[in-house]
Formats: structure tokens, sequence, C-alpha cells
């Protein structure tokens, strides 16, 4: 599978490669959650908005799976990163 | 993957338990080891908790558990062939009532005891460990240098990766709806995807432990509970070297190596609790403890919340044992919040008692029929 895209950077906030992504597809972990638990992809601060559909794409290239039926993986809260000095203080207004 | 009908043993949960568990009885020679998991590996409360790993315990038993894995995990890169993201900067514990400091001098005595070099420590000396903490109102600290942190997806993977090579088999999105038990023997195991014959079974289903149970008729006293935790964007190293824990503070605190700062406590209450979902209240109370211990992480922004069970039992101690009633039917539950840095012990020990050895560290006290007979091993160290 290797290839000239192999290096190239998917998951811009932990640095994660196309290559480190098709690793682990090809050892079964064939879903987003699995590649996040494993690789950190989307755990950074853009919480996967730029490798999500990225790596979507990917598994279902390798599994042979339709883009549309593979799971695109939990959203946690909150939606943008927030300071904890600010959500500190907003609970003393209450 | 081609479907096994029958086969040695059935680990129901692919957690750390499940998956320590699967490896070493694959490592002491057992042929044919599957471990079922409802959704992916490492997908539950292992991948969901705060990471911690301490020897710094009030009990005996915790004490000889917490020392054995520490020294597990310190070595465990070398026995696995994977970074498990091991972090020793120690636990800093944090008292803030006399009793409690008073609870924490009797529990070093007792580590000490045991060959755990734990100690008391100055404020001054408390700030030397995590340069900028904030603890005026603190009335005492203990540290112990060996504590630390790991990764537990790396640490659960890593066992996965390692079973696989000695031949386990991983079903995932594999959900047990049955355990099948004839003349008080375990039989095998129904699940959503077909049925396994297998002469033990071992119950590692975290915080669905008692629903597990109940499949194969054991009734245990276990219930599970939802923890919240919260996590920053990655900073430079330094900002919390140990894992700061108070239990009348309610709270714990670490930075892994990677730079994100890991914030969590207990719920109010302690209710019952199966849904994992997030709450403003606590993103907000943690928010404060956090910038109150550490002033200088106000400007740190949180990138995630999210929760987990805690699956506990009456006296916050495990249950590891096989069940009386039947036979072949083993339990690994109940950890009370600690099974991730219990599990590379308890998966030893256990796998020693199913193939008939004798476990290096007697884990006959676990049993539950303790809470039957009032053998409560009541843990004081736990947040």
């Amino acid at each position: 599978m290797a290839d000239k895209y192999e290096d190239i950077i998917i998951c811009r906030c932990e640095e994660v490669t196309l290559g480190e992504i098709r690793e682990w597809i090809a050892k079964g972990y064939d879903t987003f959650d699995e590649l996040k638990r494993v690789l950190r992809v989307g755990m950074g601060p853009c919480q996967g908005r730029g490798c999500r559909d990225i790596i979507l794409r990917e598994i279902s290239k390798m599994t042979g799976k339709k883009y549309a039926e593979i799971p695109p993986g939990t959203f946690r809260p909150p939606a943008k990163p927030v300071k904890l000095g600010a959500i500190a203080k907003a609970g003393e207004n209450e | 993957m081609t479907w096994k009908n029958t086969t040695d043993a059935v680990i129901i949960g692919g957690g750390i338990q499940g998956c320590s568990i699967a490896y070493h009885l694959a490592k002491f020679g057992m042929k044919d080891v599957v471990v079922i998991e409802k959704n992916t590996v490492c997908s539950g409360s292992t991948g969901r908790c705060g990471a911690g790993i301490r020897a710094q315990w009030g009990t005996e038993m915790n004490c000889r558990f917490g020392l054995a894995s520490l020294e597990k995990f310190e070595q465990l890169h070398e026995e696995l062939g994977m970074d498990c993201g091991l972090h020793q900067g120690g636990y800093l514990m944090v008292a803030y009532k006399e009793s409690e400091f008073e609870q924490l001098k009797k529990n070093i005595a007792l580590q000490n005891s045991l060959g755990i070099k734990s100690r008391v420590v100055t404020y001054d000396e408390a700030k030397e460990i995590c340069p900028g903490l904030s603890a005026d109102d603190a009335v005492g600290f203990t540290y112990h240098d060996r504590d630390g942190h790991a990764d537990p997806f790396l640490t659960t993977f890593a066992y996965q990766e390692a079973a696989k090579r000695l031949g386990v088999t991983f079903y995932k999105f594999t959900e047990c709806t049955d355990i099948k038990v004839e003349n008080g023997k375990v039989k095998g195991v129904s699940t959503s995807r077909g049925d396994i014959d297998a002469p033990i079974v071992v119950n590692a289903a975290g915080g669905y432990a008692q629903q597990v149970a109940k499949m194969a008729g054991v009734n245990i006293p276990n219930f599970s509970e939802r923890h919240e935790i919260i996590i920053t964007e990655p900073v430079e190293k330094g900002v919390c070297p140990p894992m700061l824990m108070s239990f009348s503070g309610n709270y714990y605190i670490q930075q892994r190596p990677h730079g994100s700062i890991i914030g969590g406590c207990s719920p109010e209450g302690h209710p019952e609790d199966y849904t994992c979902g997030n709450s403003w209240q606590f993103l907000n109370m943690m928010s404060k403890t956090i910038t109150k211990l550490l002033p200088r992480t106000k400007g740190i922004r949180v990138v995630r919340q999210w929760s987990g069970l805690y699956n506990m039992t009456p006296d916050r101690q495990p249950i590891l044992c096989e069940a009386d009633e039947v036979r072949g039917f083993y339990l690994s539950v109940g950890y009370s919040g600690h099974g991730f840095m219990f599990g590379p012990i308890s998966g030893e020990l256990l796998a020693q008692k199913i193939l008939g050895q004798e476990p290096r560290i007697s884990i006959e006290p676990l049993h539950y029929k303790r809470f039957e007979r009032g053998e409560l091993i009541i843990e004081p160290a736990v947040v």
C-alpha cells in the first residue's frame, strides 16, 4: 500500500499521517472512534473538523463499505474550545 | 472473520480487564480464547477513565495490587511491544481536613510497611513537586513518586494486539445476550451474532457487570454511577507534573505527557446512573476547581468533556473470583473506579486462578460472598 501519499498529514492537530491511518485500518481499527482512540485523530482543538471526512473516505476505500454507512464517530461538547477561566467565571453570575 | 462455535474460554467485555485476562490466559498456555465486546475495544469505562495509577491506598489488598500493577506498568512497553504512555510524576494527595490528613498518615504507615516509599510532604515541597500550586487552605500532603498515569487506550490496545499475536480472537459489535448454564456449570454464551460454547466464561463487563452476572443466575450487589471528566488543549509540560488528588476536595487533575490537562470528580450523592451524558454543572464546577488550584490554567481551553461508568461494590473493592453457584463462570468486576490501574495485575491473577494455578497474590478475600458474610474490606482512599 506504500505510495507517495503515505506521509501526508491528515490530522493536523495531532500530526497523524495517511500512512499511519491506513496501517491501523488494516489492523482492524476500521471505525472513526477506534482510530481516534489509537492515533488521537480528531482529539485536538479542531475536534475532527479537518480530518473526519478524509478518514471516513479512507475507511470506505479500504473496507469496501459505503461512505454513508460508516458511523461518523462521537461528537463531544463543547462545540468550540473555551477557556477554563471563562467557564469558571460564567458560573459566578448565576 | 470466521465465527467460532466453540472455544476454551469466552471473555465478555473488551476493556482493560477483558484484554488483560485474555492476554494472560494465552500467555500461560490456553489455546483458544475469544473476547466479545458489544461496541469496540476500549469504548466503555476503560477508555473514559482518568488514567491514574497509584500505590497510595488505605487497605493492604489495594496496596499490594497497586504496587504489583505499577511494577507491571513499568515494563509493559517491553512486554507488549507497544508504548502505553506511562508517566510517573507521582500522586500528590491533598488533605483539607485534619481527620483526612490523619487517615492519609495512617495509609502512609501501611504503605511503607508493604514496601511503598510514599511520604508526607510540606506545602513548600508540594509546590516544588507541582509548581504554581495554590492550596493555602490544605492541611497536609502525601506523595509517592512512582505513582502516575498511562494512556488507557494505548494500554488496552497493547494488550489486545499482544493477545491477537498469541491467537486470541476479538469479536467487536458482539453483545452478550445470555449465558448458558447446565447443572451448575457454565456451557457458553449467546450473543447478538450467534452462540459460542465454552467451559469457561468470564464476566469483565465493566459498567454492565451486574446485568451480565444475572444472565448466569448470579446476583452481585454492584451498581454503576456516572462520573464526568474534562480535557484541555495540549499546553507546555510542567503545568501539573503530578496527579493532584483530594478526597475531601473531590478532584483529580493531571497533565498527560502529550500536554492536555485532564480533570474529574465524583458525582454529588453518587446516584445509580447508566447514561453517559454531560452537564454544564460539572464543567463549571471542574473549571472552578482547576483554576483555583492552578491559577495559571485560566487561559487554557477545554476541548472536550465526557463521562463514564464506575462499577461500584459496597466496599469499593473489586470482585475477582469464580462463582460458587456456576462453576466455570468467573468475575472480574466492581473496580469502583480503579479498574484501569489494577488491570495488568488482576488479569494475571485471574488467569492463574482459571488455569488452576495459585495466584501470586491471594484473591480469596475478593469473592462476592464477603458481602453476605459481612467481611467487607472498606477502602478509605477513594475519590
